[in-house]
């Protein structure tokens, strides 16, 4: 049995407060009554007398169960639930009663009704639903409201803030039929062990509907280190293929018609790219029908992923080499996919993601014009790359805000005047970061709503992680799941049917317009730092990005975000037992094997001669790429060719 | 009257990998819990976190990876410490380690291996019971 409280028996005892009793009637109908007599007798105990109140007196014949409330304004007030005892006519408790009522009522009193406490409920009385008592919040701490409604939006113009897709400034989207014409490209990261496993997991995902490749190279090839280099050991083919020489290129695409696919190539040097682009060329295949993406972002391989071998002036001059020859050879080529996606990874918010990948992008466009091309030139080339994280419609609104941002920095802060250069390409891979350890089947419903926002938020290609990359890089049968989640979403969820079928809610609208607002204050902050690449050297970045990614495992840890299997529904006895890749340490040896074959194909005088004019190149500052393919083609190594960059540019310093 | 050593820990990132993310939020929640943090940054070699753990006097050498390279790299860190007759400083670990690989570990001596997603509460906890 429950207790009532002084204040609530304060609260029923006060003369002031208005009360009332319900009682059930034998038709099953509550009935409610003011009963000013109401009286806290114990904290157990109610008692009330019966003047003129014949229903409710025959109801509780009937059925014993009767609720109290009283209540005052402003709102205060309590319900009690009980059981009806019976009447008294005498005793201690009708005598209290019977002079209370005398005198404040001025009545007679027979009888006084008795009732035991079954519950004690304290009102929530009046408060609008603006009030709610917890504050809700985006991932990147957005305030959200309860309801949106048209008033959130009234300023909203459809043609100068959405327009219609394939039109300026893109919030719908970049093209006018988008995926009714073509789905996103499927693309998943591959690379571990050698370039022949490699090419197996290749073809492997295309077999199985892939339509895109997207191949990531080990942290040695990433260094421009050979693999019996004493830094790479341990390291080869573990985060992705190693790339020795031209040999391992040419077998990681074997049987892949390279005229004839679109491949995307996780790299930050103009080095893997040479490889590939000599390879096409060995092939006999037209350098301007290679289709694909480097990433070759110097912003990233500085405050992002931090793969960085020469200072970041000097590797945004090998960066802007691949822009320019792209610009001038390769026109199916994107040279530069400007990152987000990293920024994020390392903890920063979607507000935080936007503006640092547009400030990146502007870093960019600047670049390209100090070499002298005009923005039109190598603009519409350029791509982005950004996360999908756990915040559904955050992220379909950092999207649609990205690329409304770009468009307008593109056509008024750069003055571009093709409708190619504003618009916003990109490719988005499912948040790594969100992946968890535990329960790891999880992550399979994680991914599936982060790439729906994804697709929702209009995304040209996509990567979609597998369950089990919290512990391991993924086996066939998880990227599989990864790649059928897409397929999902592609062919049955029926979200591809209509262009941009989220425009025009309120709340998206309104979000969309807010993530716009906050990131341009970024950007304008990093404005006044001098630009994204000062920002860097300065190391705000990296501290901003630290701080917002301690803010967010902290908000983890207190339990204020709930991630599920990790601070909410644990399985304390839990076993990791799936199935995870192993990959051979022989693979390793292996590829030190095929290492000293490449060095056996080198003619000494050859390689020596394309090595220095890649030096010599490099010293007159031209762009490297064509005497880079040159000694790739005669077999040097890329630690020979990287050893040429850090004799002529030096090495990056880690803070 | 005697004042009681902060606890001194240094935390590393051997290898080539440049996943800060982990390392950096231990070393503030660390930090926060009242020890005394030296962050290697990347890409220090394992004889260089040997080094610096000796040279820095630490209680504890945390190790975070999440390159796939953990097995190499912590077998080259014990070589070291004991090298430098150091074995008795207690190494913990972090990352994307998958569960037979952390067995391995622990079998070379590593006294813990914390996976994406643990509460620093855990680490703090466990930094503390292995020092005192």
């Amino acid at each position: 049995m429950a207790k009532m409280d002084k204040e609530i028996m304060d609260l029923l005892n006060d003369p002031k407060s208005s009360k009332v009793l319900a009682t059930i009637g034998a038709d099953g109908f509550p009935n409610a009554v003011p009963v000013q007599s109401l009286a806290a007798v114990d904290e157990r105990t109610l008692a009330f007398t019966v003047v003129a109140i014949t229903k409710t007196k025959y109801n509780l014949l009937e059925n014993a169960k009767i609720s109290a409330v009283a209540y005052q304004v402003p709102p205060k007030g309590c319900q009690v639930k009980g059981a009806f005892t019976g009447f008294v006519t005498s005793g201690e408790i009708f005598d209290r009663m019977s002079a209370m009522i005398e005198k404040v009522l001025k009545i007679k009193v027979y009888e006084v009704g008795i009732i035991d406490v079954v519950d004690v409920f304290p009102l929530q009385l009046g408060k609008a639903p603006e009030a709610a008592p917890e504050k809700a919040v985006t991932i990147s701490d957005v305030e959200v409201k309860p309801l949106y409604t048209p008033a959130d939006i009234s300023d909203l113009n459809y043609s100068r803030d959405l327009g219609y897709p394939g039109n300026y400034p893109f919030t719908r989207g970049v093209y006018p039929q988008m995926y009714r014409k073509q789905p996103w490209t499927q693309r998943l990261v591959s690379g571990f062990g050698t370039s022949e496993e490699s090419n197996e997991r290749l073809k492997y995902l295309t077999a199985h509907g892939e339509t895109g490749l997207n191949v990531v190279f080990d942290l040695p090839t990433h260094y421009g280190l050979d693999s019996d280099n004493e830094l790479a050991e341990g390291e080869v083919g573990k985060e992705g293929v190693p790339i020795d020489s031209i040999l391992d290129m040419d077998s990681l695409f074997k049987d892949i018609d390279l005229g004839n696919v679109s491949t995307s190539l996780i790299t930050n040097y103009l080095t893997v790219f040479s490889y590939y682009v000599a390879v096409a060329q060995n092939r006999g295949i037209p350098i301007e029908k290679l289709a694909g993406t480097t990433q070759n972002d110097a912003c990233t391989s500085f405050a992002g992923a931090k793969v960085a071998v020469v200072p970041i002036r000097p590797h945004m001059k090998l960066s802007l080499d691949i822009v320019e020859f792209c610009a001038r050879h390769m026109p199916r080529w994107n040279p530069v996919s400007v990152v987000g996606y990293h920024y994020r990874e390392k903890g920063c918010n979607a507000i935080q993601e936007i503006a640092l990948t547009l400030c990146s992008g502007i870093a960019y466009l600047n670049a390209g014009i100090e070499r002298g091309l005009s923005v039109d030139q190598f603009a519409p080339r350029l791509s982005f790359f950004f996360g999908a994280h756990n915040d559904f419609f955050e992220e379909i609104a950092k999207f649609r805000a990205a690329r409304r941002l770009w468009a307008r920095i593109a056509k008024e802060r750069f003055g571009a005047g093709d409708p190619r250069s504003w618009r916003m390409r990109f490719h988005t891979q499912t948040a790594g970061c969100s992946l968890t350890a535990r329960q790891p089947m999880n992550n399979i419903v994680r991914t599936t709503i982060q790439a729906l926002a994804a697709v929702l938020g209009g995304t040209q290609s996509l990567h979609t992680n597998s369950y089990d990359e919290a512990l391991a890089l993924p086996t066939e049968e998880s990227v599989e799941i990864a790649l059928r989640t897409q397929q999902i979403i592609a062919h049955e969820s029926g979200v591809t049917s209509t262009i941009d079928p989220i425009a025009g809610s309120y709340y998206v609208e309104h979000l969309t317009n807010t993530l716009e607002k906050l990131s341009w204050e970024i950007i304008e902050k990093v404005d006044k730092l001098g630009g994204m690449i000062e920002a860097i050297e300065k190391g705000w970045v990296e501290n901003e990005i630290s701080d917002a990614s301690y803010r967010y495992g902290r908000s983890i840890e207190k339990g204020d975000r709930v991630i599920v299997g990790v601070n909410r529904y644990e399985r304390p006895d839990e076993n990791i037992t799936i199935k995870l890749l192993k990959i051979d340490p022989a693979l390793e040896k292996k590829q030190l094997q095929r290492l000293e074959k490449a060095r056996s194909m080198q003619n000494g005088r050859t390689v020596k001669s394309a090595l220095e004019k890649v030096k010599q190149s490099a010293k007159k500052n031209e762009n490297l790429i064509p005497a880079v393919i040159e000694a790739t083609q005669a077999y040097a190594t890329i630690g020979q060719i990287f050893d040429v960059f850090r004799d002529v540019y030096g090495v990056v310093k880690w803070r | 009257m005697t004042t009681k050593r902060k606890i001194r820990v240094l935390i590393a990132k051997p290898g080539l990998d440049g996943h800060d993310r982990g390392a950096l939020f231990i070393a503030r929640a660390l930090k926060n819990a009242g020890m005394e943090v030296i962050y290697t940054g990347i890409h220090y070699t394992p004889k260089m976190v040997v080094e610096a753990a000796i040279q820095e006097d630490v209680d504890v050498i945390g190790v975070s990876i999440l390159s796939g390279a953990h097995t190499t790299i912590f077998e080259k860190i014990f070589r070291f410490l004991k090298e430098k007759k150091a074995e008795d400083i207690p190494v913990i670990a972090g990352g994307t380690i998958p569960p037979d690989d952390a067995e391995e570990l622990k079998k070379m001596g590593v006294r813990a291996v914390f996976l994406p997603g643990t509460d620093t509460a855990d680490v703090i906890r466990l930094v503390e019971k292995i020092v005192h």
